[in-house]
């Protein structure tokens, strides 16, 4: 894994407005994500984790941009070197950048069309990027789904034919088969049952090798994210509370809602038994987050401070690739009941 | 399994089938099952297992298809006499004194049990004027009572509210607050967290263990998640295609894995704090066809330590202090050996 930088996203912000009546009046705006700055280096995997609402779906959607920010420059590393604002682009250039950046979806039975053959899903896009005559394509398709463990004959059925395990080892060779250098994973195993997680897991890990691909990974179950990233954003509210390597999140995790995220895990192990941190109520609204650190009304160490200046993602003293939102981060991992007992 | 007058309920070889167009599924296929007055029963498995057809069955609430071939269910209330839950008549009288009295539910999707046209309290004390004889205000009393033990802030506000004015976590507490309205000795939950996040779901779990403290419930937990049993639970049983796979304490089969189910299961999840170091090992294959099940073990298929004999007839074996196995290989103990 190198350290070039493959995608810089600078300042994403993505607001939904809320509207209501007959006129469609807009009475509000939803800040799904605000004001996120994070980068992704070539080969590794980036994860992301937060909990419903927190805005790691948007995210993922801006970055193969299927919503358009309402502002933010997504800056994409190419061939030449250069680099780029993908929101800037051309009609003929965008076309061709949308080659690059692809992605698996969560649900497998509702990304396939039913009626079309899966030698079809997979021709479709190749044609339109014009890869290769159709003897090639075919070809390809073969290669891929064998690529997933799966025969090259199946190409030929349909959908239904497939158990969810196999349609989600075909959505991954699908967004595969244009050579991309990017995939963004939408919680890419959490409609699958336990025994089948690991093999699709351990099937991107391997793909990742063979290919050199870049994912970006979101999940909500910390366990699976921690499994397959080099780095993991913590999102919270449509922000970034924390972003460190994902041995560093787990061992020296320096806010207060990672804390709690991670204590709120439970392990398979007998004797894991450790002091929960339960949070007090509900998420925040994202149409009225509260002002200052938005997880102040939930953070047991909250301050006056924080209730009114919002803390920026600043980097944490020790490590140069640990990033933290919390004003206290340097003194609260001092506090006596900031440990968690892990097993 | 041991005679014991401290078992709550007790299954014997209970089979459910369903009948769908000339094919059988054999849902649940032989489960027998103790489950201990005032501890937590986690019940695990994958989807299809069988582990909500066993509650269901439990509850007789079964649809038109399923058949009870086989088995008996004996319910040891502190109130009444032993009696076989599969002798009663579903919707008859004896059935609905028990059903959400003596033994109540909770459902996985709280926004889609609640009915969303009845106010919450409304919805709360129509179990108390079902099985008891007392007045309505009497029973609001009651119902706000349990909210506050719920810790549902400004109960007495969010009572006279509707379901959609609840965010998901509360719900489920209102769902735990109808389950335990009636004082009942068996709480049956179906995947209280599956539809919550993580530190709700630590809200809810920790809850629902400090009630049980101060109530003395019993509950059977039906789960997918090793790590929500392996936190709560006393006792656990391991489901796979209708039967029971393991059963112990949570230490021993935590601890002491005997069945290569169990073994591949607990080896097929990632763990927090490992960060990827080991790789994980994947069951291979699917689950079967419930509908044409392998002869003897239906794990055999995907299992690294099949033999011949798995497709004989399967010993349920005690390897010591009530751990059953339900494996060839438990009898000479070379599975716990590590092979």
């Amino acid at each position: 894994m190198g350290n070039e930088i493959l995608l810089e996203l600078k300042n994403i912000r993505k607001y939904f407005p809320v509207e209501e009546g007959m006129f469609r009046r807009t009475v509000g705006t939803v800040k799904a994500v605000d004001d996120v700055s994070l980068f992704v280096r070539r080969g590794e995997t980036l994860g992301l984790v937060g909990e419903s609402g927190c805005g790691k779906t948007t995210l993922g959607k801006i970055i193969v941009r299927l919503h358009k920010p309402t502002q933010g420059q997504l800056n994409y590393r190419l061939d030449d070197g250069g680099f780029k604002d993908l929101l800037s682009l051309d009609k003929q250039e965008s076309f061709h950048a949308h080659r690059r950046i692809q992605m698996v979806f969560q649900d497998p039975y509702s990304s396939l069309n039913p009626v079309k053959t899966i030698l079809s899903a997979f021709d479709e896009p190749m044609r339109v990027h014009g890869m290769a005559s159709a003897k090639e394509r075919k070809q390809r398709t073969a290669d891929l789904l064998e690529a997933v463990n799966l025969r090259s004959e199946y190409m030929y059925r349909y959908p239904h034919e497939f158990s969810g395990g196999q349609l989600q080892r075909i959505s991954i060779a699908r967004a595969l088969c244009i050579k991309p250098d990017l995939v963004v994973c939408d919680e890419p195993v959490s409609a699958l049952d336990v025994s089948i997680q690991a093999q699709v897991l351990n099937l991107m890990k391997e793909l990742q090798r063979r290919m050199n691909l870049t994912y970006v990974f979101i999940a909500h179950d910390l366990s699976v994210v921690e499994y397959m990233s080099n780095r993991i954003a913590v999102m919270y509210l449509g922000k970034i509370v924390e972003l460190a390597g994902s041995g560093d999140l787990y061992s020296r995790y320096r806010h207060p809602y990672t804390r709690a995220l991670l204590s709120a895990v439970p392990i398979p192990e007998i004797g894991a038994k450790k002091s929960r941190v339960v949070l007090e109520g509900d998420v925040p609204s994202p149409i009225n987050p509260p002002e200052g650190c938005r997880f102040h009304t939930r953070c047991s160490f909250s301050q006056a401070r924080c209730a009114q200046e919002e803390p920026p993602l600043r980097p944490y003293a020790e490590h140069e690739d640990h990033w933290v939102a919390c004003h206290f981060a340097e003194t609260l991992h001092q506090a006596d009941d900031w440990v968690i007992q892990q097993p | 399994m041991s005679e014991n007058k401290d078992i709550l309920l007790s299954i014997r070889n209970l089979k459910t089938h369903f009948h769908v167009r000339k094919r059988v599924i054999r849902a649940v296929d032989g489960v027998s099952l103790d489950v201990r007055a005032g501890k937590t029963l986690g019940l695990v498995g994958e989807s299809g297992c069988g582990k909500s057809i066993t509650a269901h069955t439990i509850l007789r609430l079964l649809p038109k298809t399923a058949r009870i071939k086989d088995g008996e269910i004996i319910f040891h209330s502190r109130k009444r006499q032993p009696v076989d839950l599969l002798k009663l008549q579903p919707s008859g009288k004896e059935m609905r004194g028990i059903r959400g009295n003596d033994i109540s539910m909770i459902f996985q999707d709280p926004m889609s049990s609640l009915n969303p046209v009845y106010r919450i309290g409304d919805q709360i004390v129509e179990s108390i004027l079902e099985h008891e004889n007392t007045t309505r205000a009497e029973a609001m009393e009651r119902a706000l009572e349990m909210l506050k033990r719920l810790s549902i802030p400004s109960a007495e506000k969010r009572i006279r509210e509707y379901p959609h004015q609840f965010s998901g976590g509360m719900k489920q507490r209102v769902m735990i607050a109808m389950g335990l309205i009636c004082n009942p000795e068996l709480l049956i939950a179906d995947e209280p967290t599956t539809a919550l996040d993580v530190t709700i779901q630590a809200q809810i779990l920790e809850l629902m263990q400090e009630l049980q403290r101060q109530l003395g419930f019993t509950i059977i937990l039906i789960t997918h998640n090793m790590g929500i049993v392996a936190d709560v639970a006393d006792d656990v049983a391991v489901m796979y295609m209708g039967k029971i796979m393991e059963f112990g304490s949570k230490e021993d089969v935590f601890l002491r894995p005997s069945h290569p189910y169990t073994r591949a299961l607990l080896k097929s999840v990632p763990v927090l704090g490992n960060s990827g170091r080991d790789l994980l090992e994947p069951i291979r294959g699917s689950t079967p066809d419930p509908s044409d099940l392998p002869e003897g073990c239906s794990f055999a298929p995907r299992c690294d330590f099949a033999k011949p004999e798995c497709g004989q007839a399967i010993p349920y074996v005690d390897v010591g202090n009530g751990h059953l196995v339900r494996c060839v290989l438990a009898e000479g103990r070379e599975v716990r050996d590590g092979q």
